[in-house]
């Protein structure tokens, strides 16, 4: 499968569909009547995080996929998918903190479940980098990074189901859901800042798959041409290298 | 490394004149025993890892009478010493579980026996959950006599032990897949408690606010029924995963 292909078309339609939705959240959404401009905020965390997390999802269903066809190439979907939701997650607890600093007047707080469970999930997925690293053999290191991302993506609701009962049990409160209690002037931009945010995940994840991809056709091109010599040896790294065709 | 390879270990040529010997397989309950018995029986001869756990906690229970600059503790205070002690106990116990094996070639004798991978599971864990009980057995009476307020009752006892027991078989089934995967990498000791202290925050979670009540000094109340429950919910969860992807950490 070739991962460039319509790659500017997507990249616009991406760019046209975040302006659009920062626009309507702007302009057309109505100000909040407690938080003021602040809450513009949510905009743009909450998309993100609900784009990282299913992520983190459909890495782990690309490691199932793995795993059943010992196929390399789900293996680096798995992985290009994990590697672009942990940006996101850097992305959602900075402006997690900076909307509860707005808000509550605390840099963190930990009476947020949802910001909460994600801080965990965060640091569970922060190590499936370094493990991969640390795993030489090539095989070795995939079938066992696989297996880390699926058990890492059952535990995704088990913890939100978790922290979210120890939060109901100290402090009864009703829970909204995301769009329970959005107003309808507010529904259409954060609907369509989630699917903005949905099409740059899938952009910049077909990225660094055409990328990826190259790189490994390239190789293989170099050695066919100039044999074993022409090519350098892949050092040790946390990513999977496709076999080359 | 195919399909096909792994499930027929022994393609060989067929013998001449007649059908080749079908490998018998073991059956999983003869194999679990053999195991367990070799785990327990390396335990009780050369012990390692439990008198390891066991003199850790009770040092940690020294550090957090300083470090808390306390006599006593109760309620939610006493609930957070005892199952930061426990866990942090736990992660030594992991991080070994697989390393003699790995050095010694047991994994590889293991491999060459025509059985079922999954009894490497199942002996692994039950011996970790062992251990793990072994060393409350241990750290739970100091716990109670070093740093504990008021002394619970006997009723109390009961349910925390049964707390303690449903949390150690998540602990154990999170650790074999966790020390499984950490013994093939060149960081051991370092990835076995970052990846295992996250994926435990739940049972820490169900943990420490079931112990709460018991510990608390007006300990009218008993244990919440969803606790417990969550603990089993965790276990069964991460029971049934590890049943699934045991076999790919050691296949080799």
């Amino acid at each position: 499968m070739l991962y460039g292909t319509r790659l500017r078309a997507l990249s616009i339609a991406t760019l046209v569909t975040m302006i659009a939705a920062l626009g309507l959240a702007f302009f057309y959404a109505p100000m909040d009547a407690d938080q003021g401009f602040m809450q513009k905020i949510f905009y743009v965390h909450v998309p993100m995080a609900m784009v990282a997390l299913c992520g983190f999802v459909f890495g782990g269903i690309m490691a199932i996929q793995h795993l059943r066809t010992g196929d390399a190439r789900y293996d680096m979907r798995s992985y290009v998918a994990i590697h672009l939701s942990l940006i996101l997650g850097v992305g959602v607890l900075l402006t997690g903190a900076i909307w509860a600093k707005a808000s509550w007047g605390h840099w963190w707080v930990w009476d947020e479940p949802t910001l909460v469970s994600f801080l965990i999930v965060f640091l569970l997925y922060a190590t499936y980098q370094p493990m991969r690293f640390s795993i030489e053999d090539r095989e070795k290191q995939s079938r066992y990074a696989s297996v880390f991302a699926i058990i890492a993506g059952a535990f995704v609701p088990l913890n939100f189901l978790a922290v979210r009962l120890a939060q109901a049990y100290t402090h009864p409160r009703v829970f909204a859901t995301a769009d329970g209690g959005l107003p309808a002037k507010m529904q259409l931009p954060f609907y369509l800042s989630l699917l903005g945010m949905a099409m740059l995940y899938v952009t910049l994840w077909r990225y660094e798959m055409a990328s990826k991809n190259t790189s490994a056709k390239l190789r293989s091109l170099r050695r066919k041409l100039g044999g074993d010599e022409a090519v350098a040896p892949v050092g040790r790294t946390a990513a999977p290298t496709l076999p080359s065709a | 490394m195919s399909a096909s390879a792994r499930e027929h270990p022994t393609t060989a040529e067929p013998a001449p004149g007649g059908a080749p010997p079908e490998p018998r397989l073991v059956p999983l309950r003869a194999a679990v025993r053999a195991l367990l018995r070799k785990e327990l029986g390396l335990e009780l001869r050369a012990p390692q890892a439990v008198p390891a756990m066991a003199l850790f906690s009770v040092t940690t229970l020294v550090v957090f009478h300083f470090a808390l600059q306390r006599g006593q503790v109760e309620g939610d205070l006493a609930a957070g010493v005892l199952w930061v002690t426990l866990l942090f106990a736990a992660m030594l116990g992991i991080s070994r579980l697989f390393v003699a094996d790995h050095e010694e070639g047991g994994l590889d004798g293991f491999l060459l026996a025509p059985t079922d991978r999954t009894a490497l599971l199942v002996a692994k864990a039950v011996g970790l959950f062992a251990f793990l009980a072994a060393v409350e057995v241990i750290a739970v009476p100091a716990f109670a006599l070093l740093l504990l307020g008021p002394a619970p009752g006997i009723g109390t006892y009961a349910q925390l032990v049964a707390l303690l027991l449903l949390a150690d078989a998540g602990i154990a089934v999170i650790g074999t897949l966790i020390g499984a995967i950490a013994v093939q990498t060149r960081a051991r000791d370092l990835i076995v408690p970052l990846m295992a202290l996250p994926l435990l925050i739940p049972v820490v979670i169900a943990g420490a606010k079931g112990t709460t009540p018991l510990l608390a000094e007006a300990s009218g109340s008993g244990l919440p029924l969803r606790w417990p429950l969550l603990l089993g919910l965790y276990d069964l969860i991460f029971g049934l995963l590890a049943y699934a992807l045991f076999d790919y950490l050691i296949e080799d």
